[in-house]
């Protein structure tokens, strides 16, 4: 019996059409967010009050990804952007060839920022790398506020934590300190927002938030030829 | 429950190898899963003895090396074991130390039949 020692990532194939796409993204400009939760903590409503404080002239684009309909997608395209449903047909997340597939036919160039709504899902999306500048994970109050403790891998991996529905905090048990704490425990410095899709708090932030990003994705200037 | 695609996502690794070293007799199979790899290592061995059980492949061993979450001390270089989210430095006590460990979700190694 020999052992041979490999070292290599079991999501290689992934890995690697994920680099191919996060290529292109760098050098066609176009800024790609991955948005991932449970089903119901708000991706789609977030998205809907980010498209309305979008200049129509903003090259935007979108996927949504679900196992089963479009409803999402016709939620979404309400806003007059491009929008594509991905259906899984069961797969619970979204991997990065499914988004090659998905772009096939949209060119990069007529696009400046690609937003892409994951499966309802906090545990497979995390493990799928899809090409994006950064992943943003969505809790909402209506769920327990030790979501990150549970599910630490996508609060790890996610830059920003948006906290969605605070509207409702008066009615439910969350406790708002200990979710930032849980989150900032599994991912020391996280970016935390909190907002409500509903009655537009903390949206200001968020919108503020993505246009910080998108500003700090772009690549740094090239230096002047002259420059010795 | 994503562990079923990443079980067969092991098998096509293993396929693939298996060509590159032609044909032999692989038996066993290691994967390296870290805390923050998001992934059922017990739902991944399930889905794994589904899979191989009526392939070519079979029989065939699965190991799985469980990773901790591991920092380093951005002060004292220090590298330690994550304990209950623990992250401060346990040597110099800096709260400065950044993640060098514990996604991970890898193929360690195969076991080969010699030849």
């Amino acid at each position: 019996m020999r052992r041979l020692p490999l070292e290599k990532k079991v999501l290689s194939e992934n890995d690697r059409i994920a680099g191919g796409l996060r290529e292109r993204f760098l050098e066609r400009q176009v800024f790609c967010l991955n948005f991932i939760s449970s089903p119901g903590a708000g991706k789609t409503s977030l998205l809907e009050r980010t498209l309305e404080r979008l200049s129509p002239n903003e090259r935007v684009a979108l996927l949504t990804g679900d196992i089963q309909t479009d409803n999402d997608a016709k939620r979404l395209a309400r806003f007059g952007f491009p929008v594509k449903q991905i259906t899984t047909g069961g797969t619970c997340h979204l991997d990065a060839r499914m988004i090659e597939r998905a772009l096939v036919d949209w060119p990069l160039e007529s696009l400046d920022m690609l937003l892409i709504e994951n499966v309802g899902n906090l545990v497979c999306p995390s493990s799928y790398d899809l090409g994006e500048a950064a992943k943003v994970v969505v809790l909402s109050v209506a769920e327990g506020e030790d979501k990150p403790l549970k599910y630490p891998a996508i609060f790890f991996k996610a830059e920003l934590l948006v906290l969605n529905k605070t509207d409702l905090l008066p009615y439910v048990s969350f406790d708002l300190d200990k979710a930032r704490a849980y989150a900032l425990q599994v991912h020391p410095g996280m970016e935390i927002i909190e907002v409500s899709c509903k009655t537009s708090a903390g949206l200001d932030n968020w919108m503020e938030w993505l246009a910080r990003r998108r500003e700090s994705a772009k690549p740094e200037k090239v230096p002047s030829s002259g420059r010795a | 429950m994503h562990e079923l695609s990443i079980a067969n996502s092991v098998l096509e690794a293993v396929r693939k190898e298996r060509e590159r070293l032609n044909g032999a007799r692989v038996t066993k199979v290691g994967l390296r899963i870290g805390e923050l790899a998001g992934v059922d290592p017990e739902a991944l061995s399930f889905g794994f003895e589904v899979l191989v059980k009526d392939s070519e492949l079979a029989p065939l061993a699965l190991e799985i090396e469980f990773t901790s979450r591991r920092h380093e001390c951005s002060q004292c270089k220090h590298v330690f074991t994550v304990v209950e989210y623990q992250v401060d430095c346990p040597a110099c006590g800096s709260t400065e130390t950044r993640c060098i460990g514990g996604d991970e979700l890898e193929l360690a190694y195969l076991e080969v039949e010699e030849s």
